[in-house]
C-alpha cells in the first residue's frame, strides 16, 4: 500500500515527463503490435484469400503476377490465354470447377470482371460459402449488359440496383477512356471480405465484345481460376502445362505463390520491427534517463523516507516500482495507438486488396509486448534506483548545528 | 530508554584532515523523560541526534536505545529500529511536499510494525489539523506545518522522540504552541523526548535541562 502511495505521488509530482516518457513507452507498444499484427494478419488474410482457388491458369509469365491479377485483381495481366485452352482445362478429370475470367475495362478505377454466371455461383470463397447477392438484386444475365457489384465499390461509388453506367477503358481510370455500352446494376453482392467486394461482375462476352477492344479479345480470357478435385492432380498439371508447355502458365499452388509475396517484402517488415524495436529501446531509456535526471530533486524526499524508517530496498523497490508504473501507462496507452495504426493499415489494405484483416484476433503477442516493454521500462529503472539506494540520509535532510 | 558510552565521532574536513567533532563519555534518558539540551550552532547537535537515530553511525561508542544497541545494527537494522522506536522532529519540518498531511503523517508509520491509518487521522485532529487532512504542505501555514511534522513523528507509536530546533523557524507564538504541543503528546504517549535547541525561551520550559557543551567533552 506504501509502495503504491509512494510511486502514485511520484508519478503526480512528474506528471509531466511522466507523460512524455509513457507517451514514448505507448508509441513502441503501438508500433511493435501495429508491424506484427499487420504482417501476421495480412498474411493469413490473404492465405484464407487464396483458399478459394488452387491454381490459376494464365498467359505464360510471373505466376505472382498471373495469381495478383486473377484472384487479388491487383497488377497487370500478363497477356491473354484462347478460349480453347480454358475449354481443355475445364475438361481435364481432374479439375472440379474453372472458372474463366476477362478484364480490361474499369469504372473509376475498379476493376470490371467478366466471367460465367453459371460458374460464378457455384464458387465456394470460404468452406461452404458461396456468393450471395444481397436481396433486391439478382444475378446477371449472359448476353445482357448487366452488373453484379462488389459491396465495397456499391459502397464507395453508392451504386444501387437499377443504376447505369458507363465502362472506362484499361485498369486504369481515364476520363476520355469512356465506352459507349451502357450497363445496368442488377445486384450487389453481400460483402465477402474477399478481393470480389472490390470488383463489378459483368457477363463474360461483356468484355470480350466491348467496343473498341482487340477483335482477338472475342475469343480470349485473361485467366481461368480453378478447384482441384485432388491436390496431387495440381503437380501433374504443373509438369505439364509449366515443364513441358511453352505457351500457359499453371501458378500451383496459389497459397505458396501468395507466400511468396511476403518472402519480397519481407525487408520492409524487417526494416519496420526494427524500428519498432529501436523505438522501444529508446522508450526504456527515456525511463531510465527522466528518472535519473529527476533523483537530484528527489534526493530530499528520499532522505526524509529513510529517515522515517524506509528500508534501502523499499526506495529501491519504489523507483523500479515507478518505472514500471510509467510503463504499464504506456503500454495502456499504447494499445489505443495500436488500435489507430491498424485501423488505418486496416482500411488501405481493404481498399487496395479488398482483404480484410483481423485487427483484434488474440493472439500471446498482446501480452508479450506490453509485458517485455513493462519489464524493459522496469529494467530501465534500475539505474536510477540504485541512485535512490544510495542516497545519503544525514548530508541530505539538515545543516549540521 | 536512551544509553550512550564512550561515543565519538570525526568527519574528514575538506582539507583533509580528520576532525573530531563528538566525544560522549556517558549519556542517558529514562523512559517518559523529557529533555532540553543547550547548545551553539555548530556545535555537533544534530550529528548528535543523527547518530542516535542510527542515520549516521560513530566511529566508536555504544549507543542503546529501548534495549537495543545501536551501534551493533547493520543499516538495514537501523532503518527498522528507527521506523519502530524513533520519532523525529526537524527544524526545517521536512514534509514530503508532493503528499498531503494525512498521507505524510501516514508515512510516519508506515514502515513500522503499528501501521494504523486511522491513528494518523486522529493525531492530526489531536494537533488541531482535522479540517486539513488531504490539505498540501504548500497549502498550510508554517505552524501548521510543524504541527504536521509533529504529528509524523508520533504516529509510530515512539519510544523515543528526538526534536532537532523543533521551533527554530517558527514566530514566538507559535514556537511555544509547538513545544506545549510536543510535550503533551509525547507525555501522552509516554515517549521520552530529547530535544535540542538554543533558544532560551524554549530551553526555560524544561525542568531537566543540560548543556550540550558539558555532554560533549571534546578536548
Amino acid at each position: 500500500m506504501t509502495l503504491l502511495l509512494l510511486v502514485y505521488r511520484s508519478l503526480r509530482q512528474h506528471a509531466l515527463s511522466t507523460l512524455v516518457t509513457a507517451g514514448s513507452i505507448a508509441l513502441a507498444t503501438g508500433l511493435l503490435l501495429a508491424v506484427w499484427t499487420a504482417k501476421e494478419q495480412s498474411q493469413a488474410a490473404f492465405a484464407a484469400t487464396s483458399t478459394s482457388f488452387d491454381a490459376v491458369l494464365g498467359a505464360r509469365g510471373s505466376k505472382l503476377q498471373l495469381v495478383l491479377n486473377a484472384v487479388f485483381h491487383l497488377e497487370a495481366s500478363p497477356g491473354n490465354i484462347a478460349w480453347a485452352d480454358y475449354e481443355n482445362i475445364r475438361k481435364h478429370p481432374a479439375v472440379k470447377l474453372a472458372l474463366p475470367i476477362a478484364m480490361g475495362d474499369n469504372l473509376r478505377g475498379y476493376r470490371l470482371v467478366g466471367t460465367l454466371a453459371s460458374e460464378y455461383q457455384k464458387v465456394e470463397y470460404a468452406p461452404g460459402r458461396t456468393y450471395q447477392i444481397a436481396s433486391g438484386g439478382r444475378v446477371f444475365s449472359e448476353g445482357e449488359h448487366e452488373a453484379v457489384v462488389g459491396s465495397f465499390v456499391a459502397r464507395k461509388l453508392n451504386l444501387k440496383v437499377g443504376d447505369t453506367f458507363h465502362p472506362f477503358h484499361g485498369l486504369t481510370f481515364n476520363e476520355h477512356d469512356e465506352h459507349a455500352e451502357t450497363y445496368t446494376v442488377v445486384g450487389i453482392l453481400e460483402p465477402t471480405n474477399t478481393p470480389a467486394d472490390r470488383v463489378i461482375w459483368i457477363p463474360l462476352e461483356g468484355v470480350q465484345t466491348m467496343a473498341g477492344h482487340d477483335p482477338r479479345a472475342a475469343t480470349e480470357i485473361s485467366a481461368v481460376l480453378i478447384q482441384l478435385r485432388a491436390s496431387t492432380a495440381g503437380f501433374l498439371l504443373d509438369q505439364a502445362i509449366n515443364r513441358q508447355g511453352n505457351k500457359l502458365t499453371f501458378a500451383y499452388p496459389v497459397g505458396t505463390i501468395v507466400a511468396e509475396l511476403f518472402q519480397k517484402i519481407s525487408w520492409f517488415d524487417r526494416v519496420l520491427g526494427l524500428v519498432a524495436y529501436l523505438v522501444a529501446l529508446v522508450a526504456a531509456a527515456s525511463v531510465l534517463a527522466s528518472i535519473y535526471n529527476s533523483m537530484s530533486a528527489r534526493r530530499r524526499d528520499l532522505a526524509i523516507l529513510r529517515a522515517l524508517g524506509a528500508r534501502q530496498m523499499t526506495i529501491f523497490g519504489a523507483v523500479v516500482a515507478e518505472a514500471a508504473a510509467i510503463g504499464v501507462v504506456g503500454v495502456v496507452a499504447g494499445l489505443v495507438v495500436y488500435g489507430v495504426l491498424i485501423s488505418i493499415v486496416a482500411t488501405i489494405i481493404r481498399a487496395q486488396t479488398g482483404v480484410v484483416i483481423e485487427t483484434w484476433a488474440w493472439h500471446p503477442v498482446f501480452v508479450v509486448v506490453p509485458l517485455a516493454l513493462v519489464a524493459l521500462c522496469a529494467l530501465g529503472g534500475i539505474v536510477p534506483a540504485l541512485k535512490a539506494y544510495r542516497t545519503p540520509v544525514a548530508d541530505t535532510l539538515t545543516p549540521t548545528s | 530508554m536512551l544509553a550512550i558510552t564512550d561515543l565519538a565521532k570525526s568527519f574528514v574536513a575538506p582539507d583533509g584532515r580528520r576532525t573530531e567533532i563528538l566525544r560522549i563519555p556517558q549519556f542517558g534518558l529514562a523512559a517518559g523523560a523529557q529533555v532540553a539540551l543547550r547548545g551553539a550552532s555548530g556545535s555537533g547537535k544534530t550529528t548528535f541526534l543523527h547518530l542516535i537515530a542510527g542515520i549516521l553511525t560513530p566511529d566508536t561508542g555504544r549507543i542503546v536505545v529501548d534495549g537495543v544497541e545501536v551501534t551493533a545494527l547493520r543499516e538495514s537494522q537501523r532503518d527498522r529500529l528507527r521506523a519502530d522506536k524513533i520519532g523525529y522532529i526537524f527544524q526545517t519540518f521536512n514534509l514530503l511536499q508532493g503528499f498531503t498531511a494525512l498521507e505524510n503523517v501516514r508515512l510516519g508509520h508506515a514502515f513500522g510494525p503499528h501501521a494504523d491509518r486511522d491513528h494518523a487521522r486522529h493525531l492530526l485532529e489531536r494537533v488541531g489539523l482535522g479540517s486539513k487532512l488531504h490539505h498540501f504542505p504548500r497549502q498550510l501555514s508554517t505552524g501548521q506545518q510543524q504541527r504536521v511534522a509533529v504529528a509524523r513523528a508520533l504516529a509510530s507509536r515512539p519510544k523515543l522522540v528526538l526534536a532537532d530546533e523543533p521551533t527554530g523557524n517558527l514566530d514566538r507564538q507559535h514556537a511555544m504552541e509547538a513545544l506545549t504541543l510536543i510535550r503533551s503528546v509525547c507525555a501522552e504517549n509516554k515517549a521520552a523526548l530529547l530535544l535540542v535547541s538554543h533558544d532560551e525561551s524554549v530551553l526555560e520550559r524544561f525542568e531537566d535541562r543540560r548543556e550540550f557543551s558539558e555532554i560533549n567533552r571534546l578536548p
